[in-house]
């Protein structure tokens, strides 16, 4: 069961969403600087401005590694919004990251080298749990299906608050703040240079920030399941959860990719592992 | 489609500064005069960069490396010099170790003297330099070259 004017919807109007959400978490992180901060229109003048540079490469394959990321991560929101398989979703997005590396390491520079290696701690740190998450999903509603979990009548929240705080973990990686953005970073601009956006310029780099609006979209529809029984909520629980996370970007430090690989382990292995457990052996609701 | 007005991205390299200056490029960035307001991110990447901003003269050791950053950096691109010695050298000018201002190196766009330049001062720099960027860009739209006589 899919959903094609979902998919459609989400094509278009996710990079305008995820642009705003970017541009409001600029201006949100300067004001707790205590500075003004751009407009909250600054990412969009700054992919503008990336798609008006001239196109520098490095090695010809990184044009279509940096597509293809793009596009896998499009199709993967797309995918999701469409209410099709939760498991496809998690692979889809995860090939999109590999292809992200794939892109980095085409450029012989040891600054890129080193963002495509920290990049691939950081899928090796949040898969499981993604993929956790996921099961945890079937397991509470008996389904993969993004339709069929998103129409589940009761709030998953109760049920999964183990796989909630894993993923909610997680999620500051994925959107790569402080303390888990240690393969590139949106303040950090003097540290191992850029990371695995190094070696990207011009309309090259706009991909990938276009990507990441995508992702942050989709992120947030994920978050959104834990509580798609009442919409109200839902919203309200969103904006908690990504000014939250604003207020953690700013209030740490980052870790040492030892560390942030360790802890999310932990944290999201026995959180997520107790959290099925119980709903196996106790039940759901 | 202006916007590469609203999004400069700065590179800073120190020449041979003595700091002064660059010191005071820092301040830009701090919440009392907070330079993001226009956009203006300190990158630390040439391939990123749309302004290289260069403090300190020039001398042996940093001839190769101005070059080299300025040379990654994709067009449309600007170069500003801050403070008195990034422009002629100041009063290093006649040292037996110094080549003299940026210009001996790559072209200067903007020239902002000083000892050290004044954050007000560097923000009117970036500014005069982003009309220079912005005519660059409107000539490599009509097929020129970005730098003129080049």
């Amino acid at each position: 069961m899919i959903n094609v004017l979902f998919a459609v919807a989400f094509l278009v109007l996710a990079p305008i969403l995820g642009g705003l959400i970017a541009g409001i978490d600029r201006k949100l992180t300067a004001r707790m600087q205590g500075r003004v901060g751009p407009p909250v229109l600054q990412p969009f003048y700054d992919v503008g401005k990336l798609l008006e540079k001239e196109h520098v490469i490095v090695s010809v394959s990184q044009n279509f590694f940096v597509l293809a990321y793009l596009v896998f991560i499009a199709f993967s929101g797309a995918l999701f919004f469409a209410g099709g398989d939760l498991l496809l979703v998690v692979f889809a997005l995860t090939l999109a990251h590999v292809l992200l590396v794939l892109g980095a390491y085409s450029a012989t520079s040891p600054y890129s080298f080193i963002g495509a290696e920290r990049e691939l701690v950081q899928l090796m740190a949040y898969e499981p749990m993604v993929i956790l998450a996921a099961a945890g999903f079937y397991l509470a509603t008996g389904s993969f299906s993004v339709m069929e979990i998103a129409a589940f009548p009761r709030p998953l929240i109760a049920v999964l608050p183990g796989i909630f705080i894993g993923l909610f973990y997680v999620l500051t990686m994925k959107l790569r703040k402080s303390p888990f953005d240690i393969a590139t970073s949106h303040h950090a601009h003097q540290e191992i240079v850029k990371g695995v956006t190094t070696e990207f310029s011009g309309s090259t780099l706009g991909m990938v920030e276009v990507a990441h609006w995508y992702e942050t979209v989709f992120l947030l529809g994920l978050f959104w399941l834990f509580f798609a029984w009442s919409p109200v909520i839902a919203v309200i629980a969103l904006a908690i959860l990504y000014l939250a996370e604003i207020f953690i970007d700013n209030a740490t430090a980052r870790v040492r990719w030892g560390f942030a690989l360790r802890s999310i382990w932990a944290v999201t292995l026995v959180l997520s592992a107790a959290n099925l457990v119980w709903l196996q052996y106790f039940g759901g609701l | 489609m202006a916007y590469m007005k609203r999004s400069p991205w700065i590179i800073h390299y120190d020449g041979s500064s003595c700091n002064g200056c660059d010191i005071e490029v820092l301040a830009c960035l701090t919440p009392l005069y907070d330079v993001e307001r226009f956009g203006i991110i300190n990158t630390g990447n040439p391939k990123h960069a749309d302004i290289l901003v260069v403090t300190g003269s020039v001398n042996e050791q940093s001839r190769q490396v101005i070059r080299n950053i300025y040379d990654q950096m994709p067009e449309p691109k600007v170069v500003v010099a801050f403070g008195i010695c990034a422009c002629s050298g100041g009063v290093f000018r006649e040292c037996y170790n110094v080549d003299g201002g940026i210009d001996q190196v790559i072209p200067v766009d903007v020239y902002v003297p000083g000892c050290p330049v004044r954050p007000e001062q560097i923000i009117d720099g970036v500014v005069r330099a982003l009309g220079v960027l912005e005519e660059k860009r409107a000539r490599m739209k009509s097929g020129e070259p970005a730098e003129a006589g080049v």
